[in-house]
């Protein structure tokens, strides 16, 4: 019962978030250079036909009532129509979000696998040559930057060594056929239509970007599990434990591990804030039809529907992981749950 | 024929490594503890009492470097293996600010039904019931409702009580409470003391009581060790502290500490000069350079034991 108040009551807290972010991406469309009326009437237009198209489009009314016709306008899910695809925005991102979830997931998932158990067995053995290696780790994946990652393993991978596909795409249409959409997610798409072909050879394009995006959110997974275990297992409560004679793995992985789930826990809401993105560069890299790549050319060819568009979703999107971290962490922490 | 003591220390010494030189942490600690004895461990700050707790329980880190002729418990000897198996069934301890010491994530309840089930297999339901009846037995008001709190939701006091209930669930022979008032207020601390009393008197258990409070210590115990830098520098019967009898200058000094000793606030006397660094090479007494009747051969091991009667030792070559 206080999980569910808890959800309504974030919920409640995260209204004020969304319609600021409406707020800003309204005045971030007002504010960019250039006349949309004087884009849209061409090159051949006449003063009167500007002032016409101003009007078709709301453009003399007081910013106050468009503002209200643009809360209209999302109500009914309009975003506007993007220059360079011809097609609305909103489609636009619907059709190439999943990308960008699936690679991030399965970065996140791949850096979770590896920094987790790296950083527990750090910590129960601080100075041995594990917990070296986690703090080598920990220094090389904030050290490179993630597109230098990701053209070094092409490079080595694709170009030398020639074991991974070419870095263009999700999977390669001439030899696969796509997937009945259901998820959007290939992975599990190809598995759904029963191609368990396609299936790797989804898995394989994912292999190289996820693990460069994957690694740069490795360092910070593993030094805050290190550091939360290592204060996890110096606590009076896990000494207490000791002397009442519970097992070790009960104490690492029940007692040690919960309690140091909720500073994980923060970590990863904010690294997956920075893979979607760091997900820009990536994306650009290995051609990968997601948002972050639709994002960086709406820019260049001042497609301002699409960029308004992009941003109001990722800010959308880093208010839904917040509400989730935060549902997450009072599952963990009964002091959250009690705590406003 | 009296019966061989539950618990047997002889010549217990400990160092820790440090990168700033080795701490010498215990020395020559003899001890003996006999089946349902209450025997109170009291000195300042710093002496060592947590550490010699830590050494009986096999707690102590990595660091610590423990030596030791012999250590027996129950007839048998206590080492890092036999041990392991006997804490939380044969041997339990109690800490110091309860409300750290326990799980802060886990219902106070299932943290006992944990130990409970880690030393009798018993089903989850007979398990329930069971910690709740240990809450029951250290007279938590309300113990069905209280199984289901957080340590956060309970008092310092009511959590000093959920750990006694934890620690005695597997009905010990021996446990070790270190400082388990400190920080309690007043009425709280008696009200916790009282328990343990009652409860050790009805199981026959023993308790070593770590405080730094000697008047407390002669109030509940049956014997009282004196402690002081690494040293036991007295042992005596707990009658001899109402009756200042203890000879020792750092128990006088202590027993003049306490209020109960001294009617008005003024007249408690403060004890003179702080404990000597343990790293380094220390005087064979290591009270010498706070005492008052300390004469140059103090320094010199070895440091001498004299019997006052059969239960009262005395570490010191000059007191009365
Ligand atoms: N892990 C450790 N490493 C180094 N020195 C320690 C360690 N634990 C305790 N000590 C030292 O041992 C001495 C006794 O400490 P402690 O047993 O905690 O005292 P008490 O419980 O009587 O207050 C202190 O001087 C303390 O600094
Ligand atoms: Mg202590």
């Amino acid at each position: 019962m206080p999980l569910l108040l808890t959800l309504l009551r974030r919920i409640g807290s995260a209204i004020p978030s969304v319609f600021g972010v409406i707020l800003v991406t309204f005045v971030l469309a007002r504010a960019l250079p250039g006349d949309p009326a004087a884009y849209y009437a061409g090159a051949s237009a006449t003063p009167d036909s500007i002032a016409q198209i101003r009007s078709q489009l709301g453009l003399d009314q007081p910013l106050i009532v468009q503002f209200f016709g643009y809360l209209g306008q999302l109500a009914h899910g309009n975003l506007g129509q993007s220059t360079s695809s011809g097609q609305a925005v909103l489609s636009d991102l619907i059709e190439r979000l999943p990308a960008s979830i699936e690679l991030t997931l399965t970065a996140l998932m791949f850096a979770l696998i590896v920094a987790i158990p790296l950083g527990i067995w750090a910590a129960t053995r601080p100075g041995s040559w594990v917990d070296h290696l986690c703090r080598l780790l920990v220094t090389l994946g904030a050290a490179f930057p993630t597109f230098f990652t990701a053209l070094t393993f092409v490079y080595i991978f694709y170009f030398q060594l020639d074991v991974a596909p070419e870095p263009l795409g999700r999977l390669s249409e001439i030899y696969y056929t796509m997937p009945p959409r259901v998820t959007g997610l290939l992975l599990i798409d190809t598995l759904l239509a029963g191609d368990p072909e396609a299936f790797r050879a989804a898995f394989a394009q994912l292999i190289l970007p996820a693990i460069s995006l994957g690694l740069f959110a490795l360092a910070p997974i593993a030094r805050v599990t290190r550091a939360a275990m290592l204060e996890a297992l110096g606590s009076d409560y896990c000494r207490t434990a000791r002397a009442m004679g519970l097992s070790r793995g009960r104490i690492l992985f029940v007692i040690a591990l919960r309690n140091a789930a909720l500073p994980i826990l923060n970590v990863l809401g904010m690294v997956f804030s920075f893979l979607l993105g760091a997900n820009v560069l990536i994306e650009k890299v290995f051609a990968w039809p997601g948002i972050g790549a639709y994002a960086v050319n709406a820019v260049i060819a001042s497609d301002y529907a699409a960029v308004q568009g992009f941003v109001l979703m990722m800010a959308l999107l880093f208010i839904v992981l917040n509400l989730v971290v935060d549902l997450f962490a009072s599952m963990a922490d009964p002091r959250v749950r009690y705590d406003d | 024929m009296t019966a061989p003591p539950l618990l047997t220390i002889d010549k217990l010494s400990l160092d820790f490594d440090t990168r700033s030189g080795t701490v010498k942490a215990l020395e020559d600690i003899d001890l003996t503890l006999n089946k349902g004895e209450i025997l109170g461990i009291v000195g300042e700050s710093g002496s060592g009492k947590s550490v010699l707790s830590f050494a009986i329980m096999g707690l102590l880190d990595e660091a610590a470097k423990l030596r030791a002729d012999k250590i027996s418990f129950g007839g048998m000897a206590l080492n890092a293996k036999s041990v392991a198996e006997m804490r939380g069934r044969e041997l339990s301890m109690i800490f110091q600010s309860p409300r750290t010491a326990l799980n802060p994530i886990r219902k106070v309840g299932k943290q006992i039904e944990d130990v409970l089930v880690r030393h009798a297999p018993l089903p989850r339901k007979a398990a329930k019931s069971a910690a709740i009846a240990a809450l029951r037995q250290v007279r938590i008001p309300d113990p069905e409702r209280r199984y289901n709190a957080y340590p956060f939701e309970l008092s310092g006091g009511m959590c000093q009580r959920v750990m006694i209930a934890m620690a005695l669930a597997c009905d010990p022979t021996l446990l070790i409470a270190d400082e388990p008032t400190t920080g309690l207020d007043v009425t709280t601390q008696a009200v916790v003391m009282d328990l343990i009393r009652d409860i050790a008197a009805e199981r026959n258990m023993a308790v070593i009581l770590i405080t730094h409070d000697l008047a407390l210590a002669g109030e509940y115990c049956d014997r009282v060790a004196v402690m002081h830098a690494g040293h036991i520098v007295e042992v005596a019967p707990a009658a001899q502290v109402a009756q200042n009898a203890l000879r020792h200058p750092y128990a006088r000094r202590l027993f003049a500490a306490t209020p109960a000793a001294s009617a008005e606030l003024e007249d408690l006397a403060a004890i003179p000069g702080s404990l000597p660094d343990l790293r380094g090479t220390l005087p064979a007494c290591r009270y010498m350079a706070r005492c008052e009747i300390a004469r140059p051969d103090c320094a010199q091991a070895p440091l001498p034991a004299h019997d006052i009667s059969p239960s009262h030792l005395v570490r010191c070559r000059y007191c009365p």
